[in-house]
């Protein structure tokens, strides 16, 4: 088990410096960063004076060292735009990206497990459809889309919950549906699928055989092990979440993380917007290396692959 | 079948044909056809947009701003009502039809064609070539798609082509993934060992052994992928950050409509119904095609 996570976590490191070289690299895609910061009107003079104060003239190795080994100290430099260090700016804004995320996964647990048990239990049911139909339409909505039509409806139409801000939880409701029902088709086809192999095995029939009641078969030795992959693909939905919140925090003008990278990436503030990328990278990995863990000490057969 | 079951020799010779049992599951199944169907249609209103469009979708007319479409008492003149520019509605749907479907189509062909070249190499090699793809895999995923999509068309400028090159460079993980394993599970097939033992070329075993017999494997992601790719290219625009205006893109029309939502909601209704109708359509179709050709796998 230790060999497993130490080997893991190595993966993990590897694949975050990786992440780190793409997203330094990007400040280097414009072709010259000085100029981009100048602006139209700089002069030649202007953006060599640019290029030596933020180090520019220097060879990329050299750069590309000082840039990581600030960021290891949690130094990700100082934002074009706002005149303030990248890392504080973020972790302001990452409060409410953080809450929206989780808010959205339990939103997506909630109604899609249930969903995905109901449609197990009696296939090709109504509800087995209309979950079916769900997950379907679901992964075809746009999810900017679906944000601005639950304004309509419920802010502007019926007036029961405000479109914008985040000032109270009830500003959280509508953003947490927009998040979340996009990881809902997975879940629930998870949910099924798992549920639909484990009634049909041995342990059920012998449970039932034993004389325990329904509920008990389904809930505490059928979900039980149905559940293990959902709670792993929930993990690394959430990473796919935060980095989603982009979309959903500038439909609900939330001033999140993903906010403000849409913000950052409109005014060309490079910094920040590296930063956010390795951020979001980071969430990601972290969560993924963590459902391989708790994969891997609930299913010792994981441990191998 | 249950007469035919009698005698197997002859259910096997007096059966339907592979081919016959495939063209039976294709027209039994809805959702591939209503997909196949619906997916048809738009294309075809893509490629004669020119014919059917009513107006110049780019043609403005400031004494016609904002009328309403038909069914909320507006004028047959401009069936879907006319945009804050007096653009008509319907004819910039109907080119919009074209952006949609050329950014899915060639974002899907390129990140395939990468996609496919790695996951089959890491599949049929193995050993360090697959650990290179699997780690190439994880980095991607690592990324966040919307971010990087948005951060890379910004410093670049945002137009068609670049909006089609970024995503096909990024969405290739699935391909890679899927063919991969499909790769994985044909290596150890007889006729590969057979072509082997006769001497082919590794070049002739991947492309007459191996890709013929993951390629169904391969249409699915194609169209999961282009459904993807069209998503994408909607909210990167809506952001304000993909296809630039005039160009009539759904997702833009979407973000012009956001403005005048609050007395204008059909402005933002319209265009967001025709992308839903399209990716549904191709989703449709794409999970009918994995039904359709490997019903094993149904989940």
């Amino acid at each position: 088990m230790l060999q497993f996570i130490l080997k893991r976590l190595g993966l993990a490191l590897l694949v975050a410096l990786t992440v780190s070289i793409i997203s330094f690299s990007l400040l280097f895609l414009s072709g010259d960063p000085a100029s981009a910061i100048g602006g139209e009107t700089a002069t030649d003079q202007d953006i060599e004076a640019i290029r030596v104060l933020y180090g520019f003239d220097r060879p990329l190795v050299v750069q590309y060292w000082d840039w990581l080994s600030s960021a290891l100290t949690g130094d990700l430099g100082e934002s074009y735009y706002f005149k303030l260090p990248v890392a504080s700016l973020i972790a302001d804004r990452l409060q409410i990206t953080m809450i929206l995320g989780v808010c959205g996964i339990s939103f997506a647990l909630l109604t899609a497990v249930p969903l995905g048990v109901a449609a197990a239990i009696r296939p090709n049911s109504f509800i087995d459809r209309l979950a079916l139909f769900l997950s379907v339409a679901g992964q075809a909505m746009p999810s900017f889309w679906f944000g601005l039509i639950l304004i309509v409806v419920f802010a502007i139409q019926l007036g029961w919950l405000p479109p914008s801000g985040a000032s109270s939880p009830v500003h959280f409701i509508m953003p947490t549906i927009v998040l979340g029902y996009y990881a809902m088709p997975a879940i629930m086809r998870l949910t099924r699928a798992g549920m639909l192999d484990v009634l049909s095995s041995d342990y059920i029939r012998t449970a039932r055989a034993k004389g325990a009641s329904e509920g008990r078969v389904l809930f505490k030795h059928a979900l039980r092990n149905a559940i293990i992959p959902v709670v792993s693909l929930a993990a690394v939905q959430m990473g796919f979440m935060l980095g989603g919140s982009i979309v959903v925090e500038s439909i609900f003008a939330l001033h999140g993380a993903g906010y403000l990278a849409w913000e950052s990436i409109a005014r060309n503030d490079l910094p920040t917007v590296q930063a956010l990328i390795l951020v979001f990278s980071l969430f990601y990995i972290i969560f993924t290396f963590l459902s391989d863990v708790l994969n891997a000490w609930l299913d010792p057969r994981m441990r191998a692959g | 079948m249950a007469d035919m079951a009698t005698d197997p020799l002859l259910a096997d010779i007096t059966g339907p044909t592979p081919g016959q049992m495939l063209r039976k599951r294709i027209f039994g199944h809805q959702g591939l056809l209503i997909g196949a169907v619906v997916l048809g249609v738009l294309v075809l209103v893509a490629i004669f947009a020119p014919w059917l469009a009513p107006h110049d979708p780019y043609a403005q007319s400031l004494m016609a701003r904002m009328q309403p479409p038909v069914f909320l008492g507006g004028s047959w003149e401009h069936p879907l009502g006319t945009d804050h520019l007096g653009r008509d509605y319907l004819s910039r749907l109907i080119y919009g039809a074209r952006v949609s479907l050329l950014i899915g189509t060639v974002a899907a062909l390129i990140s395939g064609v990468i996609g496919t070249a790695m996951g089959v190499a890491a599949g049929y090699f193995g050993g360090r070539v697959d650990a290179v793809v699997t780690f190439l895999i994880n980095v991607r995923l690592a990324m966040p798609v919307v971010l990087v999509a948005l951060a890379v068309v910004a410093i670049m400028g945002g137009s068609l082509q670049v909006v089609i090159v970024v995503l096909g460079l990024l969405l290739w993980d699935r391909f890679a993934v899927v063919m991969r394993s499909s790769t994985l599970q044909v290596r150890g097939r007889e006729y590969v060992a057979a072509a082997r033992a006769v001497g082919c070329s590794t070049p002739r075993i991947l492309m007459s052994e191996i890709m013929p017999n993951i390629v169904n494997n391969l249409i699915v992601v194609v169209t999961l992928e282009m459904a993807h790719a069209i998503l994408l290219e909607a909210a990167l625009s809506f952001l304000g950050l993909g296809v630039q205006p005039p160009t009539p893109s759904w997702g833009l029309m979407v973000s012009e409509g956001k403005n005048m939502m609050l007395f204008e909601p059909w402005m933002v209704m319209i265009p967001g119904v025709v992308l839903f109708v399209l990716v549904l359509a191709i989703n449709l179709m794409g999970d009918g095609l994995r039904d359709v050709t490997a019903p094993e796998n149904r989940s």
